[in-house]
């Protein structure tokens, strides 16, 4: 696909502003609902190699996908759009913060922010356990990572390195 | 001073960077571990008031970083602890990409693929969890997260709106 860098900054630079209490949903809405750049099922597929490497999924997911559809150009456009604002946010956050402590009032309306994108975030994971990939034996290992962190409380590499020998072993043997 | 200073920070963040499996949250423990136990750039009380502040403002959550570079030496310790967090990942991650792409269909990065898929998902329902659990501090806050959720699930309302009636009510003291 291509996709002209400046295009790139603008759909990332939406992702990054919008994206209270996490990003998850406004990838997912921006990227897919709304631009059609990809599918349900290819979306979860990039996510997913996002996630396998280190750096935030969503800086990673800007980097390869803007690779794809400009090369170098395109994955710093998608890049900056990406982080640029929400930079400029939190560095004046920081100043304010720096200068006169914390406010009680900043501090309820940071509440209601995180209990709404908290809210948002659940109905996205639920739409993507709604994926066809979750009929099949497979989707025991969607149980068992949601219970490894959820409730062991595992960090992710340690999940990651559990599950996805067993799970690709799985689906090699089920593919033979 | 803050120029050296600045290049500290970068220099610790760099070498956070390659371990951040997940995002900045996952290296959170090892960021309080070298900004407050070992430079004393922040106490842990504030180290943790700027996480939750960065938690709230919009965009990937790793910028947190770029806070506590700000509290450690302004604007550009804000910029050093940035590229210092984002550089070297993001640089392995343009290699990767541009590797994987020429074998995203080979049958290797297919199964690997539909063996993530599952994983990835268990993922997401997780964080759905924690940050519920981390938000819903109140009752008030389970009845947004609830509502919040449902009205994204089954109406086509935008989710801008949903954060700022967030934003409103938990302002009247309501979250």
């Amino acid at each position: 696909m291509n996709i002209a860098p400046k295009e790139l900054f603008v759909a990332f630079f939406r992702i990054g502003v919008q994206g209270f209490g996490g990003v998850l949903p406004w990838a997912r809405r921006v990227l897919v609902e709304e631009r059609h750049w990809f599918g349900e099922e290819e979306f979860l597929d990039a996510w997913s190699v996002a996630q396998v490497l280190p750096g935030g999924n969503i800086i990673n997911l800007s980097i390869s996908f803007g690779a794809r559809c400009a090369g170098p150009a395109g994955a710093a456009a998608a890049f900056f759009g990406l982080t640029l604002a929400p930079l400029l946010i939190i560095c004046a956050l920081g100043a304010i913060y720096v200068r006169f402590g914390e406010l009680p009032q900043v501090g309820r309306v940071f509440g209601g922010v995180s209990a709404a994108g908290a809210g948002l975030m659940v109905a996205t994971s639920l739409r993507m356990a709604a994926s066809p990939r979750m009929r099949s034996p497979l989707a025991v290992f969607a149980v068992a990572a949601f219970a490894l962190t959820v409730i062991v409380r595992w960090p992710l590499l340690l999940v990651l390195a559990v599950l996805v020998p067993f799970s690709f072993f799985l689906v090699w043997w089920r593919a033979r | 001073m803050s120029l050296d200073t600045a290049w500290q920070v970068a220099i610790e963040f760099a070498q956070m960077s390659l371990l951040a499996f997940g995002g900045g949250i996952s290296v959170l423990p090892e960021m309080h571990r070298r900004v407050v136990e070992a430079n004393a750039w922040s106490t842990s009380a504030e180290f943790s008031e700027m996480a939750g502040l960065a938690q709230a403002a919009p965009g990937p959550n790793i910028l947190v970083v770029s806070l506590i570079g700000w509290k450690v030496a302004a604007l550009p310790g804000a910029l050093a602890a940035y590229l210092g967090m984002c550089a070297p990942s993001s640089l392995l991650v343009y290699v990767f990409s541009r590797f994987w792409e020429r074998r995203r269909q080979s049958r290797w990065s297919l199964l690997l693929q539909t063996s993530l898929a599952p994983i990835t998902i268990g993922l997401a329902l997780a964080s759905a969890y924690l940050i519920t659990a981390g938000a819903g501090r109140s009752v008030g806050a389970f009845l947004v997260v609830a509502v919040t959720a449902a009205a994204s699930l089954w109406t086509r309302i935008h989710p801008l709106w949903c954060i700022a009636i967030g934003a409103l009510l938990g302002l009247a003291g309501w979250v």
